[in-house]
């Protein structure tokens, strides 16, 4: 009895900590699976290296309100992405626009893929071409080694 | 020897391209807002929340907003350095006061004495956002077209003043 208690205060004590996430309530599936992945994929800007939805810094606490409030106010995912880059940049992306300034980091891995395709490619032709052979240095070469089989 | 010359160049030059990257300042992000209209604001003034300042109010002069907040470090360590700006009385030196109690920021005013022309008071941080503040202190110098024309970020020292945003100001002021 005693243990169950226990146990029922634990559980008392646990809510509040699950609750430290604002709980945002979301009109549709549709609005909510945008919030989760906008906040996934904006970068907390005092964190660097933690996305909104995991930093519990009071700027991303901030920014998570605003991308609520936008949604809820009838914006498209899009026009949020507009919105927090027109304040802090492409940084605030963990997913970088394709753009001009963005084309080498896109393609970049490709380019290089192609530069070692075709090292490679160059490599494996060299490689199966005859070796040429001088005529006259053949003939002497077997020329020895028939002296040395009939030396025997 | 020959085939050792490629491989030798692509080394070097990524040794180059990451002690470069090593020496960046990943928390200086650069901010699209340079050359951009200051986003407007019209808040009430700390000193006198009856009256509101606006960002129309300080069109065509050349003026610096300073991002401040009594619970922030940094702030304190710059007070020195903004109320020497302030001081050479060659702008107008407004402060944004970041998610701060009234009380605690008037009190941290009185203590260390207010450098500002008018603080004004962005209670919820809703301006700091659309002014791209994300660490406090934060300072914008903004030019008589109403344009920011630079940002520092962190705390300003006597060399950055002097060598950052000073240039800055004397271009826009001759």
């Amino acid at each position: 009895m005693r243990r169950l208690l226990l146990l029922f205060l634990f559980v008392l004590w646990m809510a509040p900590l699950q609750a430290a996430i604002e709980a945002y309530e979301f009109e549709s599936a549709q609005m909510e699976a945008d919030y989760k992945k906008l906040i996934d994929e904006l970068r907390c800007l005092v964190c660097q290296n933690q996305n909104l939805s995991g930093s519990d810094a009071d700027l991303a606490r901030d920014l998570r309100r605003e991308t609520y409030d936008m949604l809820q106010a009838g914006k498209s995912p899009q026009q949020v992405v507009e919105f927090m880059v027109e304040r802090y940049g492409d940084f605030v992306l963990y997913r970088p626009q394709f753009k001009s300034t963005t084309y080498l980091l896109w393609l970049g891995p490709f380019l290089l893929l192609l530069c070692v395709l075709y090292l490679l490619v160059r490599r494996l032709r060299a490689a199966d071409k005859p070796v040429e052979v001088d005529a006259a240095a053949m003939a002497e070469a077997k020329q020895l080694l028939e002296d040395k089989e009939s030396g025997k | 020897m020959n085939r050792f010359v490629l491989p030798l160049a692509v080394f070097v030059l990524m040794v180059g391209l990451l002690g470069y990257g090593l020496r960046l300042d990943p928390k200086k992000v650069p901010s699209p807002l340079i050359d951009k209209p200051a986003p407007e604001f019209s808040l009430a003034m700390l000193d006198d929340p009856t009256r509101q300042l606006s960002t129309a109010d300080m069109s065509g002069q050349v003026w610096v907003l300073n991002v401040w907040a009594s619970w922030c470090v940094s702030c304190r360590a710059e007070h020195e350095v903004i109320s020497l700006l302030a001081n050479k009385n060659l702008v107008t030196v407004v402060g944004l006061n970041y998610k701060d109690e009234p009380a605690d920021a008037t009190r941290w005013l009185q203590q260390f004495g207010n450098p500002y022309a008018t603080s004004v008071i962005d209670r919820d941080g809703r301006v700091g956002i659309d002014w791209g503040v994300y660490g406090v202190p934060e300072t914008f110098v903004i030019g008589a077209d109403g344009m920011i024309k630079y940002k520092h970020i962190g705390p300003v020292t006597h060399e950055s003043l002097e060598q950052k945003i000073m240039p800055v100001l004397k271009e826009l002021l001759s």
